[in-house]
């Protein structure tokens, strides 16, 4: 188990509670009221520091190395009834986006979204979750496929950021987000978008224009990391916790402002803790998000994405 | 040997010590250092003659250059940003938008207008870099989204002129979503078959070369103008070592493909004239 440093009081007790019952193994002693007290105490520290955390420990949350990643997601989803799709068909086939036919429930769908790596090795493979422009053009590709074939399209969002690398300008990375951006607002399928760990601008919002937008509990979702929000503010890489707060990207403050469309419930201490209760919760959520989607017209459903989209933002006339 | 020696070495001024030459007397071109009258360099269109250096310039400017006798009308001129977010850095953003209309004289980072080029009908929505950096948040979304609803109902063509450095932070994802926003906004204007034509200033970066600037009937540059996702900065850190001369100009932008052209900003007006009568006839 890996902990984060806010969760250091639940490591502790939980070391104390190992200690006891191997003391209750060895010897004689009775242990049962200490490990009672304790397995209280442990539930009493869980629910006061998930139930509190801070924009910048849900970003933490949102990195947790052992959260269920996009992978992870389709293959609980489709229970395994899932065929990857590679390649861009002009450049390559980019590692950090994955996407392929999958069935929910028998139903087919159409899945992207950017993958990460659990080691060093997998995660330098997937270029940490940042894709280049032939990762944005492999799901294009792939979106355009599930419009002709009349099948919905869900996007598993999890990225720090499109790749900022040489090749990924010369390839035009503007314009492979931007391209993305038009043609997803007038896609004629359904579109529903999950935004499942990062949600770190043009990088997320290049595969994140959907019908139904919907956050994870403990995800984030911004126009910047609030690390590089506090270098180029604060001009110091350590008020990110400031900018964490300043840049309301947790889920609530998302939902509060409207600009998605709901969040997803995870269980007490992160989607990690008890992932099948988190794909649970995803799966319902996609299977409602598409039965809705699917009783309206495909000019009606373009229609109301369009506006979605088109009335977003606060101004003085 | 000179007669005078410099004793400290480099620049001892400190930067808020900095004095700057009174405006309105002499230009000197940032590259090539040629110095010339405010008087010449606007009638150079705030080109160097000597480098052909691209100064950059603002809206007021622009219109200036485009427009016929420097008349068109503005749409949406009063719009200003409020504060969706209560966000405050070093300072609050309510404060700076004070502090920044009144050192610019604008209300926003955009401004938006219809008039003629050549005695064509056109729709240019132009952004102001001295704006906080000629920033996205709302207002310039809503006013870009506004000016596309104008040119859809009226089929006038529409041009973008983009100097900014992308999405502005302060509003965070209001700001993020104006890359949306104004990317359903000209699907709609394509529907219609009205030509939109990008042009793509010193600099275009960030969400807005990751919206609009790129989605262009016509991508146009202006000549070496920084054009790019990520900053220079950014992307020399990212592969550790220096970048190649002459990378994310707009020389290079249109030598991997995405830009239809590179126009000079004198013959600007004469081109987008041409563009527009060949959509039209």
């Amino acid at each position: 188990m890996n902990y984060l440093d806010f969760e250091k009081p639940i490591e502790d007790l939980i070391e104390k509670l190992d200690q006891a019952i191997q003391l209750g193994k060895e010897g004689d002693v009775d242990v049962s009221t200490t490990l009672e007290g304790l397995e209280k105490k442990i539930k009493k520290t869980r629910k006061e520091i998930y139930e509190n955390l801070s924009p910048w420990q849900k970003v933490q949350m949102s990195r947790h190395p052992q959260r269920p990643y996009t992978l992870d997601y389709i293959n609980e989803l489709t229970k395994g009834d899932f065929v990857e799709l590679h390649g861009d068909r002009n450049v390559k086939d980019d590692k950090a986006m994955v996407g392929g036919w999958g069935t929910i429930d028998g139903e087919t769908v159409m899945f992207i979204g950017q993958q990460k790596g659990r080691n060093t090795k997998q995660r330098q493979y997937r270029n940490f979750g940042m894709a280049n422009p032939e990762g944005y053009r492999k799901a294009l590709r792939l979106m355009k496929m599930a419009e002709k074939f009349g099948k919905p399209v869900v996007s598993l969002i999890d990225t720090p950021g499109a790749f900022p690398g040489l090749e990924a300008e010369e390839r035009g990375q503007g314009e492979a987000i931007a391209r993305n951006l038009i043609e997803m607002t007038k896609l004629k399928v359904p579109i529903i978008c999950v935004i499942i760990g990062e949600g770190a601008s043009g990088g997320a919002l290049g595969i994140g224009i959907g019908d139904k937008v919907l956050m994870m509990e403990n995800s984030w979702y911004s126009v910047i990391s609030p690390e590089n929000c506090s270098t180029i503010l604060w001009k110091s890489w350590e008020f990110k916790e400031k900018a964490a707060t300043a840049l309301k990207l947790t889920s609530e403050d998302m939902m509060k402002n409207k600009l998605i469309d709901g969040v997803i419930k995870e269980p007490l201490g992160g989607a990690h803790t008890f992932p099948n209760q988190c794909y649970k919760n995803v799966k319902k959520a996609i299977k409602d998000s598409i039965a809705e989607c699917q009783s309206l017209t495909a000019e009606k459903l373009v229609k109301i994405r369009m506006d979605k989209f088109s009335n977003m933002g606060v101004y003085n006339e | 040997m000179g007669w005078f020696k410099r004793i400290k070495k480099g620049v001892t001024t400190e930067t808020n010590q900095k004095k700057e030459t009174p405006e309105g007397l002499w230009y000197k071109c940032p590259k090539c250092k040629t110095v010339i009258t405010t008087d010449e360099h606007h009638n150079q269109l705030y080109v160097c003659y000597n480098c052909n250096h691209h100064h950059r310039i603002n809206s007021k400017e622009y219109f200036e250059i485009l427009f016929d006798k420097n008349k068109f009308t503005e749409l949406n001129p009063s719009m200003t940003s409020k504060d969706p977010l209560q966000f405050e850095d070093r300072k609050k953003y309510t404060e700076r938008l004070i502090d920044i209309q009144k050192k610019t004289g604008l209300k926003d980072a955009v401004t938006t207008a219809y008039g003629t080029i050549n005695k064509q009908n056109a729709v240019i929505a132009c952004f102001n870099f001295n704006f906080i950096g000629g920033s996205m948040g709302s207002v310039v979304g809503e006013k870009i989204a506004r000016a596309i609803d104008y040119a859809k109902e009226t089929k006038t063509p529409f041009i973008i002129i983009s100097k900014s450095g992308g999405a502005r932070m302060m509003e965070a994802s209001f700001s993020l979503m104006q890359l949306a926003k104004t990317s359903a906004k000209l699907a709609q204007l394509s529907n219609e078959g009205v030509p939109y034509f990008s042009i793509l200033t010193d600099p275009t970066t960030g969400g807005i070369t990751a919206s609009f600037a790129m989605l262009g009937d016509l991508n146009i540059g202006e000549p070496n103008a920084l054009i790019g996702f990520a900053g220079p900065r950014v992307v020399k850190e990212t592969i550790g070592k220096d970048l190649p001369k002459g990378f994310q100009t707009a020389e290079f932008v249109q030598e991997h493909g995405f830009l239809d052209m590179i126009v000079d900003r004198k013959n600007l007006k004469e081109k987008i004239a041409q563009l527009i009568r060949m959509y039209k006839s």
